[in-house]
């Protein structure tokens, strides 16, 4: 008896007879004549960003790198934030003082949920779409984390943002390939539109993001895992 | 209600369901509200990209390449899949995807799972054919979870309970959520659906959904959503299953950077959408432990089969041609009788289920061409529209059903035979002119015999001139 | 130039004075008309009703008919679509190379009235006077089959003594699609509805389109309506001029 791999690519094979059998896939030409990449200068690059971000419902700040634990302090007390899951791997000075930090060391999923909020990197943004992505790099956390508490804050360096999608996608070639590296993009909060298309944010994920912009020091080098 | 799955019931035509659907106010005001406002809003976000075109025009040669190379492209997946962790299976059809399904849960001892808004999985008729196993489908997606609730079947492939209004959705939520006092606010509807999932997502063992996009290159599932409820299934469960029609694959991680654009911008009207997952087999340490991918054809290499409607397999489900058809905007999903309704629908299921048993769904179209338009990937709906009506015609011609003569048939071979000569075209005018005496008043036909009385039930008819533009330019010359 | 002048079959019938229109406006413009008489209907409603084998022998006698033409102009969008974009399918059907070349030669020869004056010719005034308030219907056929894009407004534009009134949800479909009218009849009317109101909501005197078979659609039940707005093919605004309408 023939199995149903066998059995469906000889359908496959028979419905595509009329291809010359000399053609590779190759030949079927790909016309790529749309932009990839952005040419406008960086600094507008990072104003779209956040002024994209910030269409879609999320709150972003720019903040400096001196500034930045009490930026994520502030944003937490704001939230009243008490318990902040934090990956194990958080960079260094990122800790805010006086906030309770969770971290996340093989948690259970209650253990996950009982948080407040989840403090993380990422792996870069998109001026384009407003959109952070999340590559399971350093600082990143496992997917869980940023899915269950209700209150999401991201940060990003300046320099991680690129201008539009087929640059994001091109960084993310090698990731991709690894199993152990699982990529989520995020372009607000979570939203559904499903009741009259009315839009409501905050559905199952985080009801809030929060992305914290830091102003790159230039000699610095960026956290990017 | 039953869910009634593909294959559509061949005894209801589009023309007569189309009839109730229009009669019904609810229905038509949720439907012109949804689909101008959809419409609207990707009309702005597309007219944003200057490269718009280019990128129509790539996604339609990615997928022409992978279809016509689908063989390839599907081992190659098989593939990366197995080499990332996941495992592989194929389905013939829906009933053996179903059965593999089944056994995979029920050899998890799973009695309840929870999804992800899924086309295919409705195609198969999952859910009803997990119930008979004693197993329970929990849709997490809110419109889902409404239609769901409330017995009824989705109207749109994009906001499947777009049909209900708020009140409808507050008193099913009272009725089935154990609600007592819930308001009518979009917002608080949606947390009271946050609160009902949330147990599932923290407890349910096994997730099942469908894909976007499968990656031949790398072996990446990709899932496009906006509530986070796919993100959830994604991740908490110990067990994913994704059933992936054999023409979602791509071929290569790259391709994103073009269907990352069109979808979302064609789908919702946004720039993207909240939540895009990606993941490559299984990740240690991170969301579920086993990864089954199921591979299904279900009809599929049957549309491959034909050079010209094949490219309704180039779709990427962002329901853009729903929200802009005249028909769909009036007749809603339901009139469809098929899980793909609209323009998509009307080419896609009768070449799923053979034309025979969908012949209306070819003719629920004016052709006005703008679902070719707004189409991402650029599919000629109209042309395969055209095409597919002429298999029905030469299906209806080669095997006749017994009953009265076909009247169209006669008549459009006899038009035929008459115009194919100037003669009996000019005696056909001439007869027309004489015959149209009886039926003229007031300078115009307004009944019509037999079928052409739908087109005097609402407008008159303007008859012979009295004397035809051949017979003015021979008197003038 | 020589025009031979593809009248379409309804328009022949039905219409006659957009045809004589189109002669008019012709050879004021400089050109030579002439009507092969040998013509009769394009095949369109059979070719998109699915009777396509039915359609092949109009097929060929249309590229009998025109095959020697220098140029084919037509008053009707939607027939010289049918023209260019499915007689190469009708030939491949057919299975006649030497039909699909015939087709091949002839379509680039092919025009629609008001792109064969604009894109064509490069007019956009051709002198016409029409003293009423109008409002232009961008069939579905004319706007995305063969993309005459602006064209007829361009012309209408230059209209003198004439208001053009902009139509509202104009691009969307009058309900008409040939057979889908008949076939779909309750469909058909509910989308027409729509036309009208947006037509009536105008306050235009005349409905002007560059097809007249979705003229005859939306003017059908302006008509049962007895709305008191007339229907008009482009054809018989730019024929007219301030010495009289071209009747």
């Amino acid at each position: 008896m023939s199995t149903a791999r066998d059995d469906i690519l000889s359908r496959i094979r028979g419905a595509l007879e009329d291809i010359p059998s000399a053609e590779r896939s190759e030949h079927v030409a790909i016309p790529r004549r749309y932009n990839e990449q952005e040419s406008i200068p960086h600094p507008e690059l990072v104003d779209r960003f956040i002024a994209r971000v910030r269409e879609y419902k999320a709150q972003v700040r720019r903040v400096t790198q001196d500034s930045l634990a009490a930026s994520i302090a502030s944003a937490c007390t704001a939230r009243s934030v008490r318990r902040l899951l934090v990956p194990a791997d958080l960079p260094p000075g990122w800790a805010p003082v006086a906030i309770e930090l969770v971290v996340d060391r093989a948690l259970t999923y209650e253990q996950l949920e009982a948080c407040d909020g989840i403090l993380t990197a990422c792996t870069l943004g998109i001026a384009q779409t407003g959109t952070i992505v999340l590559d399971s790099g350093s600082g990143q956390g496992r997917r869980a984390a940023t899915l269950l508490p209700d209150y999401h804050l991201c940060v990003i360096y300046d320099d991680q943002i690129v201008g539009l999608v087929p640059e994001a996608v091109a960084r993310l070639n090698d990731v991709a390939h690894r199993p152990d590296r699982p990529i989520t993009w995020i372009s607000g909060p979570s939203a559904t539109s499903d009741i009259e298309l009315n839009r409501v944010e905050g559905v199952h994920g985080p009801r809030t993001l929060e992305v914290l912009v830091v102003e790159t020091v230039r000699t610095a080098t960026s956290t990017d895992g | 209600m039953k869910y009634e799955p593909l294959p559509t019931r061949p005894g209801i035509r589009f023309e007569d369901a189309a009839r109730a659907a229009l009669d019904n106010t609810q229905l038509r005001r949720n439907m012109g509200k949804a689909t101008q406002t959809i419409r609207a809003k990707r009309a702005v976000v597309v007219e944003e990209l200057p490269d718009w075109q280019a990128l129509r025009e790539a996604g339609r040669a990615i997928k022409e390449r992978t279809i016509r190379h689908l063989d390839q492209y599907l081992l190659e997946l098989e593939a990366s899949v197995q080499r990332a962790g996941g495992q592989v299976h194929w389905a013939r059809d829906a009933a053996e995807a179903n059965r593999i399904v089944t056994s995979i849960i029920q050899a998890e001892k799973a009695h309840e799972v929870i999804k992800i808004k899924s086309l295919t999985t409705d195609e198969i008729g999952l859910n009803e054919a997990l119930l008979e196993e004693g197993i329970e489908a929990v849709e997490t997606d809110l419109a889902e979870l409404i239609v769901q609730l409330a017995g009824d079947r989705s109207s749109h492939i994009l906001v499947p309970a777009i049909h209900k209004n708020r009140s409808e959705i507050r008193d099913l939520f009272q009725r089935k959520l154990g609600h007592s006092n819930l308001s009518d606010e979009p917002k608080v509807l949606a947390a009271a659906a946050r609160a009902h999932l949330r147990r599932k997502f923290l407890t349910v063992p096994v997730a099942v959904s469908g894909a976007n996009f499968g990656v031949a290159e790398t072996g990446t599932i990709c899932i496009v959503e906006s509530e986070g409820n796919g993100r959830m299934c994604l991740t908490l469960p110990r067990v994913l299953i994704s059933i992936m029609g054999i023409e979602k694959i791509i071929p290569a991680w790259r391709d994103f950077e073009v269907f990352l654009q069109l979808l979302p911008r064609s789908s919702t009207g946004e720039r993207m959408n909240p939540y895009t997952s990606f993941w490559t087999g299984v990740a240690p340490g991170d969301g579920p432990r086993a990864f089954h991918l199921v591979l299904l054809d279900n009809g599929r290499s049957r549309v491959l089969a034909d050079p010209v409607g094949r490219q309704a397999l180039y779709c990427i489900r962002c329901s853009a041609c729903l929200n802009i058809c005249p028909v769909y905007e009036r007749t809603g999903g339901h009139a469809y009788h098929s899980v793909y309704p609209g323009p998509i629908g009307a080419i896609l299921t009768p070449q799923l289920v053979g034309v025979a048993n969908a012949s209306s769904l070819p003719y629920a179209s004016s052709l006005c061409g703008a679902c070719y338009e707004v189409c991402p990937v650029k599919i000629n709906i109209p042309e395969v529209l055209i095409h597919l009506r002429g298999e029905v015609v030469r299906e209806k011609q080669d095997h006749p059903t017994p009953g009265g003569p076909d009247v169209e048939g006669l008549a459009m071979k006899f038009l035929s035979y008459a115009f194919s000569d100037r003669k009996r075209y000019e005696r056909v005018q001439k007869v027309g002119r004489v015959g149209q005496r009886l039926m003229t008043r007031g300078g115009v036909i307004d009944r019509l015999p037999g079928q052409l009385g739908g087109w005097t039930a609402m407008r008159d008819v303007f008859p012979v001139a009295p004397q035809t533009f051949r017979e003015w330019w021979s008197a003038r010359s | 130039m020589q025009v031979s002048l593809f009248i379409t079959c309804f328009n022949d019938t039905i219409f006659p004075k957009t045809g004589q229109a189109v002669v008019h406006l012709l050879e004021r413009l400089g050109h030579v008309v002439d009507f092969p008489a040998d013509q009769t209907c394009c095949g369109q409603m059979h070719y998109n009703t699915g009777y396509q084998r039915e359609a092949i022998p109009l097929v060929r006698r249309f590229v009998e008919v025109f095959r020697d033409s220098e140029v084919v102009v037509s008053p009707s969008a939607s027939c010289v679509g049918m023209v260019r974009e499915l007689y190469p399918r009708a030939a491949e059907l057919a299975g006649d190379h030497e039909l699909a070349k015939c087709v091949e030669h002839l379509i680039p020869r092919v025009f629609e009235l008001t792109e064969f004056l604009v894109q064509k010719l490069g007019i956009e005034d051709v002198g016409a006077y029409f003293p009423h308030r109008v409002t232009y219907h961008p069939t579905c056929h004319s706007l995305r089959m063969i993309s005459v894009g602006d064209a007829p407004l361009r012309l209408l534009r230059n209209v003198r003594g004439m208001e053009l009134v902009t139509l509202p949800r104009a691009e969307e479909c009058c309900g008409f699609g040939g057979t889908f009218a008949v076939k779909n009849a309750d469909t058909s009317m509910a989308m027409l509805g729509d036309k009208l109101r947006c037509v009536l909501d105008t306050r235009a005197e005349y409905c002007v389109a560059a097809d007249n078979s979705c003229l005859m659609h939306i003017g059908g039940a302006l008509h049962r309506q007895r709305a008191g707005v007339g229907i008009l093919h482009i054809a018989e605004i730019l024929a007219s001029t301030e010495k009289g309408g071209h009747r």
